[in-house]
């Protein structure tokens, strides 16, 4: 109380706060514009530019699209712009495969996830303090090394001639490798692998905060350790699967690496088609608007899931 | 004198071959090296409302938690009804228990609260809810059965976990601090009303507290807990009048202390020589020799003050009231001794008195030896 007193009293901060009040400014609103300030040039502009482009034509020049304004013949201003790229995407059908096929290969994963963090971010938040601490280092342990060298370890391990395969084939299991490089069934296991520990750090900042006298209860109640899952840890941990599953499934529908790196050439995804559109066809526009569609696709759900939260938490 | 007929059914503990409901033998509770509960002999009977009395630590909670099952015995048995608990989990067992923290479930409002264990019976849903409606209106809660218990006063919620513990009708309910959250008015209240639900439905109460008040107000027995170890079990009275070693008289109550050596008995009194008060006269006490060394034990309510020189030739000291608390209904003072001695003696103020006994006045205290309580330990 009284280390506030003294600085809100103190000279320089009069004089800001005298000189703030004239611009219509407290200290709230400084404190506030500086993420605002961020958001603004970081993400809001470049949204726009890419808007902007998406809007254009495509041509062979630099840079590869049509300017947004032009003079006329009689020299007046006219605005170039038009929605040819979306009618595009929505025509081709490459490109609404590309993202239905994104959505179900992140859906899947993020399911995946969820099955497999669950139970070790329940196993992690029950556990004795010393080795809580130790369990969790060893989820946020991988980030310490490159993301793309991990991909390539799964790559050394589901090739032909990988880990897997050579022990699988050396204990007489099988007698032909399995064929997982290059499949769908490698994007699964790169994306569930990479985006786990996303899955349970909110599941495990849930569940420790759940009161184990909740679980004795239901117990005593006549409610079995299964039925005591359903009807009281699962609900209740619910904010924490949807904050797991968001930060699973948001970054793996434009993921581009990992289907780059061990999918094969028919497994099909929206930041693959991206990098295609881009640096392949040169076609700014029609990347810019793909893109776009994309960041509605994935804004679209979590603005809903927002509304959701808000109205249930001021019911 | 009460008829003996009626007081051993009211008080089947009185009956010598009474069965108990719930007994407990020889129940040892270690956690690695800490002795939780050692060694606990325990019958309860059918009916009963039962409190285990003592500090935080005591082993109190944990004898509770091993009777609802979250715990398990080191040693020793649990029957509830002649049946032994052992391989009984918690889910199972004919108990139901009220938490400190009433663990209600937060994403469930006070009706789903209350039926979640008659669901779990495998009662169908609207008879669960019918019975969860009648046990609301039993703690006054049916207008709230919609809400969710954050949306409760402390109070609210302390009835909520009560009709959820009790709904399943259960052969022993067991409650943990149950009055703990409560400010004193309410608690007082609530104190009557839990009798009141108990003895209406006819349920075996066992309720675990630290305040010495809400046992004797509650408690058909108490059950006085000290590092594992249970030191008297006995009725409100018996444990005040007759506590059994100078721990239990001290933690009930106010009591005055004397150590001494027994001097002489006679065989309607006795003699002890204390260092502090010479000799002090007691009720006699079988089995003591002379030199054992003894404790006397006297209540603040059991001294006689005055301004004269007692009649009485024995158990007379003179001293200076140095401290004095008006209470309205009772006066406490505390009277220091010619030798140094600090006694706390208290007198209920039956009359208006005009001219009280005041701050700095010397005064003679006197006390009978039947007022004593002799102790060993």
């Amino acid at each position: 109380m009284n280390a506030g007193k003294v600085i809100t009293g103190s000279a320089p901060w009069r004089g800001t706060a005298w000189a703030m009040g004239k611009l219509g400014l407290s200290g709230r609103t400084l404190v506030i514009a500086i993420p605002m300030l961020w958001l603004l040039v970081f993400f809001l502009a470049p949204f726009f530019v890419l808007g902007r482009i998406s809007l254009a034509e495509a041509i062979i020049a630099r840079p590869p699209y049509t300017p947004l304004f032009e003079r006329g013949p009689d020299g007046s201003l006219e605005i170039i712009a038009s929605l040819e790229n979306y009618r595009f995407l929505l025509t081709d059908a490459l490109y609404r495969n590309a993202y239905l096929s994104s959505i179900r290969i992140a859906a899947v994963s993020t399911i995946f996830a969820l099955l497999i963090g669950y139970p070790m971010a329940y196993f992690i938040a029950r556990a004795p303090e010393p080795r809580r601490s130790l369990l969790l280092l060893l989820v946020i342990l991988p980030f310490w090394t490159s993301f793309l060298l991990r991909v390539y370890a799964w790559m050394g391990f589901l090739r032909s001639n990988g880990v897997i395969n050579n022990m699988l084939m050396g204990m007489g299991v099988i007698d032909q490798p399995l064929v997982m490089m290059q499949t769908d069934f490698a994007v699964y296991i790169g994306i569930v692998y990479t985006y786990l520990p996303f899955m349970i750090l909110p599941l495990y900042a849930n569940l420790t905060k759940l009161d184990g006298a909740l679980l004795e209860a239901a117990s005593d109640l006549g409610a079995s350790p299964m039925v005591t899952f359903f009807t009281v840890t699962l609900p209740l941990s619910l904010p924490g699967i949807v904050a797991g599953s968001m930060l699973v499934f948001i970054p793996a529908i434009g993921e581009y690496v990992i289907p780059a790196l061990l999918g094969g050439p028919d497994t099909l995804m929206i930041g693959r088609v991206l990098w295609d559109e881009f640096f392949g066809s040169r076609d700014w526009p029609v990347a810019s608007a793909v893109a776009i569609v994309m960041l509605v696709l994935v804004v679209a759900p979590i603005m809903w899931l927002q509304s959701v939260q808000n109205r249930r938490g001021t019911e | 004198m009460p008829d003996p007929a009626i007081a051993a059914d009211t008080k089947p503990w009185r009956k010598p071959d009474a069965v108990p409901f719930i007994s407990v033998q020889g129940l040892i509770k270690r956690f690695d090296d800490f002795t939780a509960v050692s060694d606990v002999d325990l019958d309860i009977y059918k009916g009963e409302l039962f409190c285990l009395l003592g500090e935080s630590g005591c082993g109190k909670s944990t004898l509770l938690r091993m009777l609802a099952g979250f715990e398990t015995p080191t040693e020793g048995r649990i029957l509830i009804d002649g049946e032994d608990m052992a391989r009984v989990p918690p889910d199972r067992r004919p108990t139901n228990m009220m938490f400190q923290s009433y663990a209600l479930f937060p994403h469930m409002s006070v009706e789903k609260n209350v039926a979640y264990g008659l669901l779990r019976e495998g009662l169908p849903k609207r008879e669960a809810y019918a019975r969860a409606g009648e046990m609301l209106k039993m703690v006054k809660l049916e207008k709230l059965a919609r809400r969710k218990p954050d949306q409760l006063s402390g109070g609210q919620r302390q009835r909520v976990a009560l009709a959820r513990a009790l709904v399943k009708r259960p052969k022993l309910l067991l409650l943990d601090e149950p009055l703990g959250a409560l400010d004193k008015k309410l608690r007082e209240e609530t104190q009557f009303e839990l009798i009141r639900i108990q003895e209406s439905l006819g349920v075996t109460f066992i309720v675990v507290t630290h305040d010495q008040d809400e046992a004797m107000t509650l408690a058909t027995r108490i059950g006085v807990m000290k590092d594992g170890i249970i030191k008297q079990i006995g009725e409100p009275a018996e444990i005040y009048e007759r506590p059994n070693s100078r721990f239990v008289s001290d933690f009930i109550g106010t009591v005055n202390l004397f150590e001494g050596k027994v001097d002489a008995v006679a065989p309607d009194l006795m003699r002890i020589e204390t260092a502090e008060l010479g000799p002090v006269l007691l009720p006699p006490q079988p089995g003591l020799t002379r030199g054992q060394q003894v404790w006397g034990a006297v209540r603040p309510e059991r001294f006689a003050l005055s301004r004269r020189k007692p009649d009485s030739a024995h158990n007379v000291w003179r001293g200076v009231i140095e401290d004095l608390g008006y209470i309205g209904h009772m006066t406490q003072y505390r009277i220091r001794l010619e030798n140094g001695r600090l006694i706390r003696a208290s007198q209920s103020n039956r009359l208006r008195d005009e001219d009280p006994i005041s701050w700095d006045e010397p005064v003679w205290i006197s006390v009978q030896p039947a007022a004593f309580r002799v102790l060993t330990e």
